[in-house]
């Protein structure tokens, strides 16, 4: 893992030597390229496609001129977070409607990949957008995985169809009659994990695919599978015709170049992500982040993304006023932990970071040390959020009990908040984030280029701790 | 030596890009050992999920004994490179029966990857051997994952302890040992709902279920298995890491062997983490699970192509 923790740190220091050149020669290219290929096999992108992705890459980096605004090394990340969005299909899909009613999804894959919770999910997804969906339970094999659809099915009180341990090809065309008499508009059939070298097995699907005629066969594939992903994509593909991908288990902590491998053999665009357990888990897929992912960058437009929807530009910009004026009170600090937290979970922010993956796990985030700063901050005097320099033993004793914290834990908050003033100032230092990307680090800069102020100021926000 | 072998080897013979056929292509295909054998070599390894770092070490290790024992022919080449994945496999490793009390298996791993399926092989297994199994139906998180193991325990003839979905599963865990310790029982396996490795709660939740069965029984669980799917790359090095913080790890059990994917990744988890793989799993039967022995892995990789 550590090993590509920083794909662009490790380009950082392969051109370190070239900064300020002015094209990148075949020689320096080959180089990054190494490190470019380690990155990506350990994410699990498949070797064949590794070597296809890696001759492209080459073929349009040599030669090229390297940006005013860009070092070498985050030259070359562009270059390569470009092709492998390229290669994932630039937009998110969407569900093909039918134009005769009802749209028929039918999802497939291995065991164990997700299949009867996506379905669920899906369900769940389209039921909130107006549609009725009805669920067909075919998978006979695995015990109990009627009754798990079932359950689901109460769960999101969508209706699910099932006849029992009889012929999954005959309880997909009656659910499809089931479904046409009671006006559901999207039939999602649920069908039985199974080997791409199950002949038999895979069979059936094929004669369940002859009856319903499905609009979408989508194949849901665990992110965490390895090399093999591409045989897996190319037998379902090759005997059924796939339309899409699910990608399931997103939300652990795999670089998922499953997505990439089995995009280059089926061509077919993944649609969704699952990203956990519950019902309302179901993301559309985005490739532009999923290369960020696969490339170790950290989910960065997520993060951006979530900033602009929480993020308040006007109290950013005063912030960053503030910052530059090395004026930053308590009063802001207590702004910042609001902002930071309307953002969602603090462990999922920070997850999304680039590079946090690794410290993530040192670092346990307790929430509750968020609520004591608050009820700290809270308990102050106007005066004392202003000026935290006059906080001496007495008024430690009273903000401690109005808080219904300790003397140690008011201290600590006035250390942590002397401790951000510092990185602040030290962060306002740099030559403005994505500038000359001289300082920064590749990580900044890339960011840079593509936010505005109010996501500028989101890096700066501290982490008291 | 040949049940688990021939099983294996019926099991992969409909795919015929397996690993196996790669790796003798090179060899036989080769007519010097060079440098772009060497580089084939490693492109085969990586694409069985060995991974990157290890497929390196393991063609430096071949280096070395090609120049140590002076040898000449590609073909010799197979053998040496068996030899360091056995080395690097380990000993055999089955699974610890205390001989006069209550043994506690407690199983663990990522979603979907097997756990409740290979606890019913393993009932049934361990029925077979004459022993008396109790189930504790420890996932009361996923939906009908109770149902599940209790028609797994009809099928294996033993009986499972559960309560409702939604109940705390340390719970489950604590009356099932005191079943198991009134009943007399020999071995007691401990189901739980499968959870993704990064989730500090849920690990923090299998730290308490393993906490539970300790204190009831102090030198339980006596194995902590953690189950991984064969078709898993390389993440599952992380997810045995962090496993065996939360829980300390005992032994592997990999499953969906019977697929194309080949489980390379196990010889990455030595590198790092020197787990021994106790079991593996090749079909969804109850009779499909077999010991896993480090030579017969190692000599499966390459074996079957040797008729061709
Ligand atoms: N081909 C094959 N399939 C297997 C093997 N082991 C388990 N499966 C299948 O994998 C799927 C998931 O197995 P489960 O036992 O439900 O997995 P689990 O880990 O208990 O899943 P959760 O409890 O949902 O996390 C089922 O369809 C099993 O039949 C194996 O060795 N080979
Ligand atoms: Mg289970």
């Amino acid at each position: 893992m550590a090993m590509f923790e920083g794909l662009s740190e490790k380009l950082q220091a392969t051109f370190k030597r070239l900064r300020g050149k002015g094209k990148l020669t075949e020689a320096d290219v080959n180089e990054a390229m190494r490190e470019v290929r380690v990155a990506l096999l350990e994410a699990d992108v498949n070797f064949k496609v590794v070597k296809d992705l890696i001759s492209r890459i080459k073929e349009r980096a040599v030669g090229q001129q390297v940006l005013e605004s860009l070092t070498p090394g985050q030259q070359v990340v562009k270059i390569v977070h470009e092709e492998m969005i390229n290669l994932m299909g630039g937009l998110e899909s969407k569900i093909q409607i039918a134009s005769k009613p009802p749209t028929v999804i039918m999802l497939v894959g291995l065991q164990g990949a997700g299949k009867t919770t996506h379905g669920a999910k899906l369900a769940n997804l389209l039921k909130k957008q107006g549609k009725r969906p009805l669920l067909a339970a075919c998978d006979i094999y695995r015990p109990a995985a009627i009754k798990q659809l079932e359950v689901l099915g109460e769960q999101i009180k969508v209706p699910v169809f099932s006849l029992g341990q009889i012929s999954p090809v005959k309880i997909a065309a009656d659910s499809l009659e089931h479904a046409r008499k009671n006006g559901n508009d999207i039939l999602i059939i649920d069908t039985a994990g199974r080997l791409h070298i199950n002949e038999e097995l895979m069979e059936e699907l094929v004669s369940i695919r002859e009856k319903v005629q499905p609009n979408e066969i989508l194949l849901v594939v665990d992110a965490m599978t390895g090399q093999d992903a591409v045989n897996v994509a190319e037998a379902f593909h090759n005997q059924l015709g796939l339309d899409g991908v699910i990608l399931s288990k997103l939300d652990g902590d795999t670089r998922g170049g499953a997505a990439l491998s089995v995009k280059a053999v089926t061509g077919c665009p993944i649609k969704f992500s699952g990203v956990g357990e519950k019902i309302d888990a179901l993301e559309v897929f985005h490739p532009d982040r999923m290369a960020s992912r696969i490339l170790g960058m950290g989910d960065v437009l997520t993060l951006i993304e979530k900033a602009q929807q929480n993020f308040d530009e006007k109290k950013a910009r005063e912030l960053e006023e503030k910052i530059r004026k090395q004026e930053l009170t308590l009063e802001d600090f207590l702004d910042q932990i609001k902002q930071l937290r309307s953002m969602g979970p603090l462990s999922s922010v920070l997850e999304m970071m680039p590079g946090m993956g690794k410290q993530l796990k040192d670092v346990q985030i307790d929430e509750n040390e968020f609520n004591r700063a608050e009820a700290i901050i809270y308990s102050m005097t106007p005066e004392e959020r202003r000026k935290p320099l006059i906080i001496k033993d007495s008024r430690k004793k009273r903000i401690a009990k109005g808080s219904g914290t300790t003397i140690q834990d008011v201290g600590r908050l006035l250390k942590q908040y002397e401790q951000t003033k510092k990185l602040m100032k030290q962060l306002s230092g740099f030559p403005g984030v994505g500038g000359s990307g001289n300082k920064g680090g590749t990580k900044k800069g890339k960011k840079g280029k593509k936010s505005g102020p109010a996501k500028k100021s989101l890096f700066k926000l501290p982490f008291p701790f | 030596m040949a049940g688990i072998f021939n099983k294996l080897k019926e099991k992969l013979e409909k795919t015929r890009q397996g690993f196996v056929d790669k790796v003798e292509s090179v060899f036989t295909g080769a007519h010097r050992i060079d440098e772009d054998l060497y580089e084939e070599l490693e492109e085969v390894l990586i694409q069985s999920d060995i991974g990157v770092t290890t497929s390196f070490e393991l063609v430096t290790l071949l280096r070395k004994s090609v120049k140590e024992r002076k040898i000449s022919d590609p073909l010799m080449l197979q053998e040496v490179l068996k030899e360091h994945i056995n080395a690097l496999l380990g000993e055999e490793s089955p699974l610890y029966i205390s001989p006069d009390s209550l043994s506690v298996y407690l199983v663990v791993g990522v979603n979907g990857v097997g756990k409740t399926t290979t606890i019913g092989k393993l009932a049934k297994n361990l029925q077979l051997q004459g022993k008396n199994v109790l189930l504790a139906a420890g996932d009361t998180f996923r939906a009908a994952a109770i149902e599940q193991l209790e028609i797994w325990g009809d099928r294996a003839g033993v009986e499972v302890i559960k309560q409702t979905e939604g109940a705390d599963p340390a719970a489950v865990a604590y009356d099932a040992l005191r079943a198991a310790k009134s009943r007399k029982v020999d071995i007691l396996i401990v189901d739980t709902a499968g959870r993704l490795h990064n989730k500090v709660n849920l690990m923090k939740e299998l730290s308490k279920i393993k906490k539970v069965i300790q204190r009831e029984v102090p030198e339980a669980p006596h194995e902590v298995l953690l189950v991984l799917d064969a078709t898993t790359g390389q993440n599952a090095i992380q997810q045995v890491k962090l496993f065996q913080e939360a829980a300390d790890v005992t032994g592997i059990i990999l499953t969906k062997l019977d697929g194309t994917a080949k489980g390379g990744v196990i010889l990455g988890i030595q590198g790092e983490a020197r787990v021994p793989v106790k079991l593996i799993g090749i079909g969804e039967g109850i009779n499909d699970l077999k010991p896993f022995n480090p030579a017969e892995f190692a000599n499966a990789l390459f074996a079957e192509s040797e008729e061709e």
